[in-house]
């Protein structure tokens, strides 16, 4: 890695935007790869996941991180020239989304930031998302994984619902769910049939690594 | 009952239920009965009619309370019926049955930007001015018309005269009027809310809080930054999000004195929302959120009342933080920290409360909600400065069974 690399590198695993921003401008305006600047992001924002979690980063550095990737791709993207590169291969794909009647975000925006930062092919299907379409996008997109979040306690039974329709429109076989968010536990992973639950991202992956791998 | 027979089962509520407060052993341990929602499985009805039925409301809320028999009450106003208002000050950050969500769907808040990163400068300069001409207008529809009024500090003797023309522009009058309507249902709402708290206190119930407060960070977060505007301002300004936090302080505590103190009640409400362990470090914790709260409480409770925050979620990793109020003048009700070892750190400091799983009290037997209570009260209340509640209250969706278990586990396994 180069110095300049390596300084935008650090920029982004230690918070510090403008000097991050400021550096990948630099590299771009002086005819770096963007694909070699945006492989930097990824790998800048690796660092950004182990720290959160080990406990040492929270829900500010995250979000934060993600704008700053958010800004340098939007500079970056446009440079790149097509057909060059390609995608990092992904590990296995995961249906996200807030079950009908919840209107929360936060958890599972975090969620589907950390699976995607560890490698995961996630597809976030919002909020408020009825069975029927939770139904529709697994049969379309193949997930291995379907991730329910909610934190409402109307949640424990939409969830249901959803795990329900899942399974009476034959997609569940092959296929786990698991479920997320602040007032889930054990009884209401029994209540609903998933085959886990988490009240943290960290959960979410590491039960994706259990389960397909990475 | 005769008011003689209600005055004294008030007296030694009262006394159960200050006994806790103040770390000393009551003769069993209180009871609180507190929810938003759950009226409307208990009343066989929709969410909808509950928040909108003023004396339906009234009339579950009494049916619960003289069938629980709880030491202290919330009346069902404060969080309930609250559809009328909401209606007529046309507020925009929250979504109820009927207005984008179904009638029997719980109302929820919506995480926007209500204040933007570059207007910190004009709230720290003039929260009120800020308030009146771009916060309100943003979130109340009625009061839209009042981006209209000029600076009024400019004014100053017979220009002061000729600024009343501000009060005839057709867009401030247009909100005057809607305001006065939305402040004249708002004060259905409350006449509604004294007549059931009077009778509930003449039939010997405490009320659990005469005010609802907030936390300065959970002010500037939940209802002017949103989520993601402040958990980025906590890098990208952090002093002037630090102003702000410290220039909330004195509005949040001398409004909430207004308030407690023109009720019957000393308790203080106060759902806090962003100190939970997952959110931020320990060290952001004592840096961004801890030291404006702590001034609130110790101004609530110089003033002689008695907070009650509720701490979403698990914040165990804060408990030796936040010990750091004066002894036996608040409660600490806890969502999902450990009562236990919440005990062990403000055991000497601040009675606990909680907190009965939702998913227990929704989804459990009778039987599960009972031996979950007596655990909690074997191993937390045993030395008294113990509440039994839920987790927040009695969850919407709980069977009656669950919620009456929790009632009488008080009185099988402590009286």
């Amino acid at each position: 890695m180069q110095d300049q690399e390596r300084r935008l590198f650090e920029a982004i695993g230690e918070m510090r935007e403008d000097e991050a921003i400021e550096l990948a401008r630099g590299l771009l305006d002086g005819g770096a790869d963007p694909l070699r600047v945006l492989e930097l992001c990824r790998e800048a924002m690796e660092t950004v996941g182990k720290r959160f979690q080990c406990g040492e980063y929270f829900l500010p550095e995250l979000i934060l991180a993600g704008e700053m990737l958010e800004k340098i791709g939007a500079m970056a993207k446009p440079l790149i020239q097509t057909g060059a590169g390609g995608e990092a291969k992904k590990l296995g794909r995961v249906l996200i989304g807030t079950v009908q009647g919840d209107l929360h975000d936060i958890g599972k925006n975090i969620v589907t930031f950390m699976l995607d930062i560890n490698g995961y092919e996630v597809k976030d299907i919002g909020i408020d998302v009825p069975a029927a379409k939770f139904v529709e996008e697994i049969r379309e997109f193949q997930p291995a994984v379907v991730g329910l979040s909610g934190f409402l306690t109307l949640a424990f039974d939409s969830m249901k619902e959803t795990i329900a329709a899942i399974e009476a429109a034959g997609l569940r076989d092959g296929r786990r769910i698991m479920i997320g968010g602040g007032q889930v536990d054990e009884t209401v992973r029994g209540h609903t049939g998933a085959d886990a639950f988490g009240t943290n991202a960290m959960t979410a992956v590491t039960l994706c690594r259990g389960w397909i791998g990475g | 009952m005769g008011a003689n027979e209600g005055a004294v089962r008030h007296a030694e509520k009262l006394k159960r239920v200050m006994d806790a407060v103040q770390l000393k052993r009551p003769d069993r341990v209180p009871v609180a009965f507190h929810t938003m929602l759950w009226y409307a499985k208990y009343g066989g009805t929709t969410i909808r009619e509950v928040m909108y039925d003023y004396d339906k409301a009234a009339e579950l809320g009494r049916r619960a309370i003289l069938e629980f028999d709880p030491d202290m009450f919330a009346p069902p106003h404060q969080f309930t019926t609250l559809g009328r208002v909401l209606e007529a000050a046309r507020f925009k950050q929250l979504q109820w049955p009927g207005h984008g969500v179904g009638d029997n769907q719980p109302y929820q808040y919506l995480d926007r930007e209500y204040m933007k990163a570059e207007e910190y400068d004009e709230y720290l300069f003039d929260p009120s001015g800020f308030y009146l001409q771009k916060y309100m207008p943003r979130v109340l529809g009625v009061a839209e018309g009042l981006e209209a009024l000029p600076a009024l500090p400019g004014f100053f003797y017979m220009r002061l005269v000729m600024g009343m023309r501000s009060f005839a522009h057709p867009k401030v009058v247009a909100a005057l009027e809607a305001m006065r309507a939305a402040g004249e249902e708002a004060n259905r709402l409350v006449a509604a809310q004294a007549q059931f708290t009077s009778e509930m206190e003449g039939r010997g119930y405490v009320l659990a809080q005469g005010a609802v407060s907030i936390a300065p960070f959970d002010l500037i977060g939940d209802y002017f930054r949103g989520a993601r505007g402040i958990l980025t301002d906590m890098y990208r300004r952090k002093d002037k999000l630090l102003a702000a936090l410290e220039k909330a302080i004195p509005f949040i505590v001398r409004q909430t004195i207004a308030t407690c103190k023109a009720s019957s009640s000393p308790f203080v409400f106060i759902p806090i929302h962003w100190a939970a362990d997952n959110f931020m470090s320990l060290a952001q914790f004592k840096t961004f959120w801890w030291p404006s709260f702590r001034k609130v409480l110790l101004g609530l409770i110089e003033a002689q009342l008695i907070p009650v925050p509720l701490w979403e979620a698990d914040c165990s990793s804060r408990l030796e933080t936040i010990a750091d109020i004066p002894r036996g003048k608040a409660v600490y009700w806890f969502e999902r920290t450990d009562l236990v070892k919440a005990k062990q750190v403000l055991g000497g400091i601040a009675c606990v409360r909680g907190n009965v799983p939702p998913s227990l009290l929704n989804m459990g037997t009778p039987e599960q909600v009972d031996a979950y209570c007596r655990d909690l009260i074997e191993k937390v209340g045993r030395d008294g400065g113990f509440i039994l509640d839920g987790a927040f209250g009695i969850p919407d969706e709980a069977p009656l069974e669950n919620a009456r278990a929790m009632f009488q586990a008080v009185r099988k396994y402590s009286a």
